[in-house]
């Protein structure tokens, strides 16, 4: 097992400096620089060159890439040219904005995305297994950009019962320890500001929920009726097993299995898919500061944010398969088998 | 110099009677639910607990007026910190601020300033003539970094250098010294003379700052080997001390940004408790954050976004118009290099139409390279009526065959001067070709392509435009003419010597003269046809009074009263 896991870490390396490399040469393909995005549209000649020069722009890639490696390994990930703040900071400022966001999403998507999947196959063939599979197409096509504005005019600015924007009435004032605002305003005794910040979380939830709920509630229902038809469930069935035992032991215990591994895959969609939603209800994660710094050519920050992510993202696939290798003896055996080959 | 305190002490009248207009106003007025202002000014009576809630469209840079240039940081740090003068209320004109009045010498060297008597900064700390030259010799003396032009823009662009230029190209610094004559006077020295210096005063980029807090918290620590400039002092994040209406209370980047009212104000004390900036970037979701009622009003209203918050009962505010749009005719390039075709397009082009098709409502066709709103415009400059008939003679009168026009517009951009590059090109197209141009297009991203290609003179003909930062003439004709620019591709040394003269000029009266005379010329010459000025607007939800655009962004929120809604 622990050959395993170091194999996988292992691999982790060429996969992240490949990566990394991809993303330093895309961030510098995008037009314009950092320069003029700073200094407007009658920057002189030589302030943009002042500028290139102070940042190192001038340099040769490679070059620049190799400085840049060097500090990304002693965990610093430079300095942002619009906020002049070390991306690290922001960061870590930002995160749990984001955190707090993802979570409240994947509550949603797991919470009905199981049952309606779970329903869905058992009522197999009928209209309600039919609705759900409308349903979850919709919810995967439809653009969150699209869905978040919709939402918006619905519930916040027609019906007036949900905010637009933010993660707190600014009107509020209240202090923020853990950057979790949930949590915060149960920590300062503003149980009010908690209920405040619940709400602004709302609709940027659903609309960043859509998608994974779609998705999980498609894998649930796929892999229930895969189960459903497995010889032991019919053999519980004929032995005259309660429903609810033959749901619980055996039918959903193995149904779930793949859909905890595509739950886990969306995490990492989460974190990503929360760049729009953010933007789109005006919510203070690192989603919106990654758009501002696309604008911006503010290429630390780009580079910065999407590294960790990607990061997290192949830390948590690293996770998911590792859970899946102590489960599952026979993925362990064929992943080393293939290692070997 | 005596007609410049005579002046000073009009402007002073001036603004009284301007602020007893605004309280009469505010009297009759059901919505205000506060007294005077002028009644305010001994205390806080009167004002309200109420907070206002601005949507930004991005988070401040840093709130110090030395190291910013940008709009978002401009308009928290005109909150907080006052500089010598201001600008009028809605407009231009330079009024007194900390100073009271000011004089200048005969040669044009030294200008005296005579500061406002019992005004304190945040921090209890008194305002005097040393405070005032504490902050200038210390942006004199900026060093490192902090000579960088994208740190201290403003005083590169009115002062030129520092006290020990770093940098060769740096120009000899505008400003030589400051003195404190006596606790009450300052006495600024230049070296040479110059009129845009007084304007220049009103920005943020000049507010006078604790030198107490400046000291303590570390306003001047930039590190970084100059590669990466990082402020490290906490002063422009969390402890800005000038003299202003509000006070800095918090700041969560990307988040929201906290002042309160200053109770201890010298002026008019703000009418609100609490005024908090929400950066909000993505346009739609400003609009909808005031629609759902979490913010109060917003700036940068989308163009498209006017007529239905106007109609559905939002205020809209419109920001006296302070840029202009042209299209530039580099003539350096055939056969814009003759002035009866640069004439003939200047006829061929229908601006009304452009204006009624294009652009909201409130915008404007300029006659001249600038806004009406600044002084030096003059009313008497050659004017191109709309004439294609015209056009057509002047083609055939100037003999020129190849009547090949390389005309380029930015895309992917959106200016407050022009809200969509492509669709004014096409109607400038049609006009063209009507009158026997042929009109070969080049399309590319605003930046870098675009931009590069414009001011480098790779462009031809181009659409492009500009917003002034204060109001001073020079802003506008200044930076366009006075130093020879391959944007344009022409040499005309006497006009950069009629500018540079306008420039050294203090006294106002023939100052307004030498602008109105360089205009002249420059609408003569045609080195590009002025097509519009726009008025960028503001919203804001009913309830929300008192709020009044300047054209350089210089708003006060002190006189904003909000009452509930609903």
């Amino acid at each position: 097992m622990l050959r395993f896991v170091v194999r996988r870490l292992l691999l982790l390396v060429p996969i992240l400096l490949g990566l990394s490399l991809l993303l330093f040469a895309w961030v510098r393909a995008l037009p314009g620089g950092p320069a003029q995005a700073l200094l407007g549209e009658r920057a002189t000649p030589d302030a943009v060159a002042e500028i290139n020069r102070l940042y190192g722009f001038d340099q040769p890639v490679l070059q620049q890439y190799a400085t840049y490696m060097g500090r990304v390994l002693q965990g610093d990930l430079g300095v942002s040219t619009t906020t002049r703040t070390p991306v690290t900071d922001e960061l870590l400022r930002l995160f749990p904005a984001t955190v707090e966001l993802s979570l409240f999403a994947l509550v949603i998507a797991v919470g009905l995305g199981v049952p309606l999947g779970y329903v869905a196959a058992r009522r197999h063939l009928t209209w309600v297994d039919s609705s759900a599979v409308l349903a979850s197409l919709l919810g995967v096509t439809i653009p969150v950009f699209f869905l978040g504005f919709i939402l918006k005019y619905v519930f916040a600015v027609q019906l007036a019962v949900l905010p637009a924007s933010g993660r707190q009435d600014p009107r509020l004032f209240t202090e923020h320890p853990t950057g979790f605002y949930v949590l915060d305003g149960f920590l300062v005794g503003r149980p009010d500001a908690s209920w405040d910040a619940f709400l602004h979380l709302v609709l940027p939830a659903v609309a960043l929920a859509t998608i994974p709920l779609a998705i999980i509630a498609r894998i649930t229902r796929a892999s229930v009726l895969d189960v459903v038809n497995e010889d032991y469930v019919r053999t519980a069935d004929a032995k005259g097993l309660a429903r609810r035992t033959i749901t619980g032991r055996h039918v959903l215990r193995n149904a779930l299995l793949p859909v905890v591994t595509v739950i886990g895959l969306q995490v990492g969609l989460l974190l990503s898919g929360a760049v729009l939603t953010e933007t789109v209800f005006a919510f203070p994660g690192i989603g919106s500061f990654l758009v501002d710094a696309i604008t911006n050519r503010d290429y630390a920050v780009v580079q910065g944010f999407i590294l960790v992510i990607a990061v997290l993202i192949v830390v948590v696939n690293l996770l998911v398969d590792i859970s899946y290798g102590l489960i599952d003896p026979r993925v362990r055996a064929s992943t080393m088998a293939g290692g070997r080959a | 110099m005596r007609s410049t305190s005579v002046r000073g002490a009009k402007v002073v009248a001036l603004g009284a009677a301007a602020a007893l207009a605004l309280v009469a106003c505010g009297g009759s007025d059901d919505g205000a639910t506060q007294g005077s202002g002028a009644e305010a000014s001994g205390g806080a009576e009167g004002a309200s607990d109420a907070t206002l809630v601005f949507g930004a469209s991005a988070d401040p840079v840093i709130i110090d007026g030395a190291y910013v240039s940008d709009g978002e940081s401009l308009r928290v740090v005109r909150s907080i910190f006052e500089g010598l003068v201001t600008t009028e209320e809605g407009g231009t004109e330079i009024v007194p601020a900390l100073a009271e009045e000011w004089e200048v010498s005969e040669d044009g060297l030294q200008w005296t300033f005579s500061l406002r008597d019992g005004v304190t900064f945040h921090d209890g700390e008194a305002l005097d003539a040393e405070a005032v030259c504490t902050n200038f010799d210390r942006w004199y003396n900026f060093t490192g970094i902090q000579q960088s032009g994208n740190v201290s823009y403003y005083w590169q662009t009115v002062m030129g250098g520092y006290a020990q230029n770093e940098d060769e190209t740096l120009p000899e610094s505008l400003y030589s010294a400051c003195e404190a004559t006596d606790e009450a006077t300052a006495t600024i020295t230049l070296t040479r003379p110059s009129s845009t210096f007084l304007s220049a005063l009103s920005l943020p980029a000049f507010s006078i700052a604790s030198p107490a807090a400046l000291e303590e918290f570390g306003a001047d620590e930039i590190t970084g080997s100059g590669e990466e400039p990082q402020f490290t002092g906490t002063y422009g994040t969390e402890h800005p001390t000038g003299t202003g209406p509000f006070r800095f209370v918090s700041w969560e980047r990307g988040n929201q940004l906290v002042l309160e009212r200053n109770d201890d104000y010298w002026g008019d004390v703000a009418q609100v408790q609490n005024l908090v900036f929400v950066p909000i970037a993505d346009g739609p979701a400003r609009r909808q954050a005031l629609e759902a009622g979490d913010i109060d009003g917003y700036d940068l209203v989308d163009p498209a976004d006017v007529d239905a918050l106007e109609e559905a009962g939002f205020t809209i505010l419109r920001r006296p118009a302070f840029n202009v749009a042209y299209v530039g005719l580099n003539q350096s390039a055939p056969p814009l290099d003759n002035l009866q075709i640069r004439q003939a397009i200047a006829h061929a082009i229908d601006r009304e139409n452009i204006l009624s098709t294009n652009y909201p409502e409130g915008a404007t066709v300029p006659t001249q390279f600038m806004p009406e709103a600044v002084f030096g415009y003059a009313e008497d400059v050659t004017e191109y009526e709309y004439d294609p008939e015209r056009a057509k003679e002047l083609i055939a009168e100037s003999g020129v065959t190849d009547l090949t026009l390389e005309f380029w517009y930015p895309t992917e951009v959106s200016r407050p001067y022009m809200p969509d590059p492509a669709a004014n090109f096409q109607l400038m197209a049609a006009d063209l070709e009507a009158v026997g141009f042929t009109v070969n297009p080049t399309g590319v991203p605003w930046n870098p392509d675009f931009l590069d290609a414009a001011l480098s003179g790779g462009a031809p003909m181009y659409l492009l435009g500009w917003t002034g930062d204060f109001g001073d003439p020079d802003n506008f004709v200044g930076t366009f003419f006075q130093a020879q620019s391959p944007e344009w591709g022409f040499d005309n040394p006497e006009l950069r010597t009629l500018l540079d003269e306008a420039e050294a000029e203090t006294d106002l009266d023939a100052r307004t003269g030498l602008y109105q005379e360089a205009n002249r010329q420059i609408m003569d010459e045609l080195p590009g046809l002025p097509y519009a000025s726009t008025e960028p607007a503001l919203a804001f939800r009913p309830g929300i009074e008192g709020f009044e655009p300047s054209p350089v962004q210089n708003e006060s929120f002190n006189l904003v009263t909000v009452t509930e809604q609903e």
